[in-house]
């Protein structure tokens, strides 16, 4: 039983940041229909950047509460970050928004692979380690344990998704890309600038996958320039299975799909007898993203809808 | 000038044509030779590619199915090989047997990864295949346990190479006052079953599936409403593109000797695709062109690159293999934003791609950008 909670937790912890970069995959998909292949590689540089300036710091031998350095990191990543996704969205998207469905596909997976390979040459081909700023402690409960960390992680998570949700839902832009997503011609003859809600959904989502890389790489406690691919291609299951375009689905799909790898991992050792172990994590993700597109294309919380032409 | 390529007047000119191509191509493995064995093993490896990318070219290009996972079934092929003639499980079957076994192995992936996916979306099928492709990896990656069926990451090795009888294609041999190395007697091989690809691809192109292919990439409902039967023409597609891969795997793992879960990653499936989009997607001139273009050019850049850096820093500050995939992602973007239909283009795609803001679609969203546009100055935001 024990096992079973600390899964929990873990799944949970792992799935808040699904759910942050999931959102950025559908806010973009809700909007203009594309599937942003290249922001699992934003989330990757966010923490490249943040790892750079808390290294920076920490080797300086300033003393500041780690709290100051960690927000000194994202002040750098952030900016950097949604300066990317504008570029990104300006360069590779915009130009191609009335080109057959392919051919944004394709500019965001070549997009994908530049943004690896200069991370590559920027922060080199090996595994960087994340310094400890913090003790990490671990508080029992029921057996299991959760650590300061990764109640940092859920609470942080879960904080950035209330504000995120208050800025669709109560502001002025929040409501102009809501319209956009209804219908983009219908909204720019409303007086909404589209190019400009577009970007915005960009930057935001860009905002998000920094603080979520600093997350991802907090946990796991290394940085790596290839560790935004696979991370990228789960956040987009769990937007797929709550239901792309829908923010509550894509919170609740990150969370799901935390806590079904975190469980699969868990169990599938003593399921099968020994015969496969925890190294097939990360084939779950795919199984369930196969599965949801099959028997339920449109998520757990999205609308069915007819094909267009 | 312009009379020597006037080949509608000179039926003759085209004979003359294929037969200087066809002395090139002979030629070609000797000439290689001279500059280093290495350049002939490159030219096999374009060879593969070209069937890899013809391959591809029937999903993506013909039947505009996006298939990320396509080295899933180039891996299928050559694992199919490599268990069915090594060491490793003891079995030691003879090339012919194998070859048409892997296809029907890769095949046969094709349809269980085709038949519950095609009813998706572009975009979704691109994900879904990708997924695909990454399961195969990491079960050729951890199928070693409970019993070792691929030999884990470690791969598998002593793979025997094509023979009929005492003829073996690895052994440098002599032949009627010339000498043939291991890879020259491959390149041949190779060459003919690349020859043999391409008449398929270009009879496929030409015949009532190949035009019920197009009719699907072009509009979907709109094909099904002249009464084409669209899950089995794409899963025919799906099927069909995977035996070529098949064949392309066997061939790889026997040229190599060597199988490793590590090559058969994404960015095999990414390059590959790169190919077929670089070159000119459902051209099959244009896909020859680009498999040729993107495996040359890497070998290019590590002859050249690294020692240049060498010379100028005395050390390699960027690998070639970094600058390669740094290229190819540049390449995807600017062809796709400058020349949508690749550097080869039919001509019936590049005059498709040329007319604009000819239908009612089209002019909602330039009066829209319109709308948009005067509307910038007071907007909302």
């Amino acid at each position: 039983m024990d096992i079973f909670i600390q899964q929990i937790i873990n799944g949970v912890t792992l799935g808040s940041i699904y759910a942050l970069v999931a959102l950025g995959y559908t806010m973009v998909y809700g909007i203009i229909g594309l599937i942003n292949f290249a922001h699992g590689e934003v989330v990757m540089i966010g923490a490249m950047i943040v790892l750079s300036v808390v290294t920076g710091l920490l080797g300086a031998h300033i003393t500041l509460p780690p709290l100051v350095i960690v927000l000194a990191g994202l002040a750098v990543a952030v900016p950097i970050c949604m300066g990317i996704a504008y570029a990104m969205e300006k360069v590779a998207y915009r130009p191609l928004r009335r080109a057959p469905r392919l051919a944004p596909l394709i500019t965001a997976i070549g997009m994908s692979i530049v943004l690896q390979n200069v991370a590559m040459m920027i922060w080199g081909r090996n595994y960087l380690s994340f310094p400890d700023l913090i003790e990490q402690k671990s508080i029992p409960i029921g057996g299991a344990v959760i650590t300061n960390l990764q109640i940092g992680i859920i609470l942080l998570a879960a904080l950035m998704m209330a504000g995120l949700v208050l800025l669709v839902q109560k502001t002025r832009l929040g409501m102009a890309m809501r319209a956009t997503a209804q219908n983009q011609a219908v909204a720019g003859l409303m007086g909404i600038d589209i190019n400009t809600v577009i970007s915005a959904a960009f930057m935001i989502g860009a905002a998000l996958a920094a603080v979520a890389g600093l997350m991802v790489m907090s946990y796991y406690g290394i940085a790596h320039y290839y560790m935004g691919f696979l991370l990228g291609l789960k956040a987009f299951t769990a937007a797929v299975l709550g239901g792309i375009g829908n923010l509550a689905g894509a919170m609740l799909g990150g969370i799901l799909l935390g806590i079904i790898e975190a469980l699969g991992a868990g169990y599938i050792g003593d399921l099968t007898g020994g015969a496969f172990g925890s190294e097939y994590q990360d084939v779950f993700a795919f199984f369930v993203l196969i599965l949801v597109l099959i028997f339920r294309p449109s998520g757990l919380l999205g609308e069915r809808v007819g094909d267009r032409a | 000038m312009k009379s020597f390529f006037d080949t509608k007047n000179n039926p003759q000119l085209v004979w003359a044509g294929v037969g200087l191509i066809a002395v090139a191509l002979v030629l070609l493995p000797f000439g290689a030779a001279l500059i280093g064995t290495a350049w002939v093993r490159v030219l096999n490896f374009a060879l593969l590619y070209i069937m890899l990318a013809l391959g591809l070219n029937i999903v993506v290009g013909f039947a505009g199915l996006l298939d990320l996972g396509y080295i899933a079934f180039y891996a299928v092929g050559a694992y199919t090989y490599a268990l069915l003639a090594s060491p490793h499980l003891g079995i030691h079957l003879p090339f012919w047997v194998i070859l048409p076994i892997g296809a029907m192995v890769a095949c046969l992936f094709g349809v269980l990864l085709g038949a519950p996916t095609l009813k998706l979306r572009g975009d979704y099928l691109a994900i879904v295949t990708l997924g695909f492709g990454e399961i195969i990896r990491i079960f050729l990656n951890n199928l070693n346990r409970p019993f070792n069926l691929t030999n884990g990451p470690q791969g598998i090795n002593l793979i025997d190479p094509f023979s009929v009888g005492s003829f073996s294609f690895s052994k440098s041999q002599s032949i009627a006052g010339i000498d043939f190395s291991g890879p020259q007697k491959y390149y041949f091989l190779l060459l003919l079953v690349t020859i043999g690809i391409i008449v398929v691809n270009v009879r496929l192109q030409n015949s009532r599936l190949g035009r019920a292919w197009e009719a699907i990439r072009e509009d979907e409902i709109a094909a099904q409403a002249m009464g084409i039967n669209t899950r089995n023409v794409k899963l025919l597609a799906f099927a069909m593109g995977a035996s070529f891969a098949g064949v392309a795997g066997g061939m790889f793992s026997a040229t190599q000797a060597f199988v490793s879960p590590e090559s058969f990653n994404l960015f095999e499936s990414i390059i590959v695709l790169a190919m077929v989009v670089l070159g000119g997607m459902g051209h099959i001139p244009g896909v020859v062109l680009g498999a040729i273009l993107l495996t040359v050019f890497p070998e290019f850049l590590r002859y050249t690159v690294e020692p240049a850096q060498q010379a100028l820093f005395h050390r390699v500050i960027v690998p070639a293999e970094s600058l390669r995939l740094l290229v190819f992602g540049i390449a995807m973007v600017a062809i796709m934003l400058y020349r949508p239909a690749g550097l080869w283009p039919s001509a019936v795609r590049r005059r498709e791609l040329q007319t604009d803001y000819d239908d009612a679609d089209d002019a909602v969203a330039a009066a829209n950008e319109a709308a948009s546009a005067t509307a910038s100055r007071d907007a909302v935001l």
